[in-house]
């Protein structure tokens, strides 16, 4: 039995103001899993995210990635393990070219030269954006700047993927072509989403995050196709999608 | 390297300008424009010859004429303070053409106008052969501080996402029957102003959250270094030494 990919027990968080955002959170996402993380807006889906990598303090419980414990010492190894894209590409993608960004992380942990240089080679090979290196993000296509901010975390060799609702604003073909990607890629995935289709064909399990706490945990098709389920935490499958026939 | 690509100060070229690392260039420019500065006004001479210098490099550089004579255009606000001089300055006066100006202020509007003009002029040709990217770079490698390089570098970045959500908000303005006629109109544009300023700092805490998860300690890791030969330092040196000597011989001639 080898080490869970992220293990979160009992995590509360509350924000400076009061609001009170997790109430006890209990998640383990074993290696190579791919998981997805369902809820309704305001469910607290990106507070959670924040907790992986130590940006966000928990008020209580605990969260280990790979056996190491999120705390302030291990935030360099915790960072390089825990690889998050965020929903905007042109948040994460901060340098003047491809090239630079995907370099980014390897390069903050102190990787130089030609091993540097490799890994960015390889991260952008895996997203199919090889030739892109070194172009400015900006002159890109939307679907190719969520490639590329996937690669910038690829670089990092990441023992999990999270991604930050990884279709949002993405054409049909580009939604198609990320998919292809995620699935070809060996590492542990927790995809946070309201595109439920998108979690079906991805994530063969679902975790839903309702109101501060997970509120069903199982497979996917099973937690589409419970109706009583979806419509208590806000949660709809698009028009003519039948969870069923997939 | 695609069309659209690099910044419109900037022409693509592979002269051996265009080849030179950075910091060599941005080194040269620097003492150039000492040198020209320290010339004494009165060598009128020295600053034909420093034009002559420049024309030597953008001929180099193959950047025509015409290209650098309307990037120069920029400096025409400046001239216009220049020309207000002989009309405004105090001391002896002579008569031209029926007008009456001050000497001194002649001599210092010609001091402004040729000097401005050749920094100008050499900045023009530093920006025409040298891409934004690469200026950050030398300057990184010149010892910039690099905070001042991380700014410079995120500008760059973020000028045209920032232009892009300014150009969407001005038609969501205009989309509702907007049109900006007169003072009465400034009130939206301000709070138009203040939106976008307000966008723009949420997006800087975004990006610095990226930027954090990615390992950010506070310093930019290093991931290009710029080099230079001893023989492209010595080639970038030709212009500024050349320079040098004319301002020396300015003030021994004088």
């Amino acid at each position: 039995m080898t080490t869970p990919s992220l293990e979160i027990s009992g995590l509360a968080y509350a924000y400076p103001d009061g609001h009170q955002a997790l109430f006890g959170v209990d998640l383990t996402v074993d290696r190579g899993e791919r998981v997805a993380l369902l809820g309704p807006n305001g469910a607290g889906k990106t507070t959670l995210v924040l907790h992986l990598n130590g940006i966000l303090d928990a008020g209580a419980g605990s969260v280990r990635v790979a056996g190491l414990p999120v705390v302030k010492a291990n935030f360099p190894e915790i960072r390089r393990r825990v690889g998050i894209v965020f929903q905007d590409p042109d948040d994460q993608l901060f340098m003047p070219t491809v090239r630079e960004d995907v370099a980014f992380g390897p390069a903050a942990s102190g990787m130089r030269g030609q091993e540097l240089e490799d890994r960015v080679r390889t991260a952008l090979e895996q997203v199919g954006m090889a030739a892109y290196a070194d172009r400015p993000p900006h002159h890109l296509s939307f679907g190719q700047r969520r490639r590329v901010a996937v690669a910038t975390v690829l670089a990092m060799r990441p023992e999990i993927l999270v991604l930050d609702e990884p279709s949002s604003n993405l054409d049909p073909a580009s939604r198609r072509e990320l998919a292809d990607i995620l699935r070809s890629l060996d590492v542990t995935v927790l995809m946070v989403t309201h595109d439920l289709p998108y979690a079906a064909e991805l994530c063969p399990r679902s975790v839903v995050l309702s109101e501060g706490v997970i509120a069903a945990d199982g497979a996917t098709k099973e937690l589409l196709s419970d109706d009583a389920l979806m419509a208590r935490h806000r949660l709809e499958l698009p028009f003519g999608f039948d969870p069923s026939k997939i | 390297m695609g069309a659209g690509h690099s910044h419109k100060l900037y022409r693509h070229g592979h002269s051996p300008v265009h080849a030179l690392p950075p910091h060599c260039k941005l080194a040269a420019v620097f003492c150039f424009v000492l040198a020209v500065v320290a010339t004494p006004r009165e060598a009128m001479w020295a600053f034909g010859l420093y034009a002559l210098l420049l024309a030597g490099v953008a001929a180099l550089a193959r950047l025509s004429p015409g290209f650098l004579l309307r990037r120069l255009l920029i400096e025409v606000p400046f001239v216009a303070f220049a020309v207000l001089m002989p009309f405004v300055a105090e001391g002896e006066r002579i008569t031209v053409l029926g007008l009456s100006l001050s000497e001194s202020g002649l001599w210092s509007a010609w001091n402004i106008l040729a000097k401005g003009t050749l920094g100008v002029a050499a900045s023009v040709l530093l920006a025409a052969t040298t891409e934004l990217r690469s200026v950050l770079l030398g300057l990184q490698r010149l010892r910039m501080p690099p905070l001042l390089v991380q700014i410079a570098s995120f500008m760059i970045r973020y000028g045209d996402v920032i232009a892009d959500e300014m150009r969407r908000m001005r038609i969501a303005r205009e989309s509702r029957g907007f049109t900006a006629r007169g003072p009465a109109q400034w009130g939206v544009l301000a709070k138009s102003a203040g939106a976008l300023f307000i966008r723009s700092y949420e997006r800087g805490e975004r990006v610095h959250l990226a930027m954090v998860s990615r390992g950010y300690a506070g310093a930019m890791p290093v991931i290009d270094e710029a080099t230079a030969t001893r023989a492209q330092w010595s080639y970038a040196a030709a212009l500024p030494a050349t320079a040098l000597a004319v301002c020396l011989l300015g003030w021994t001639l004088v």
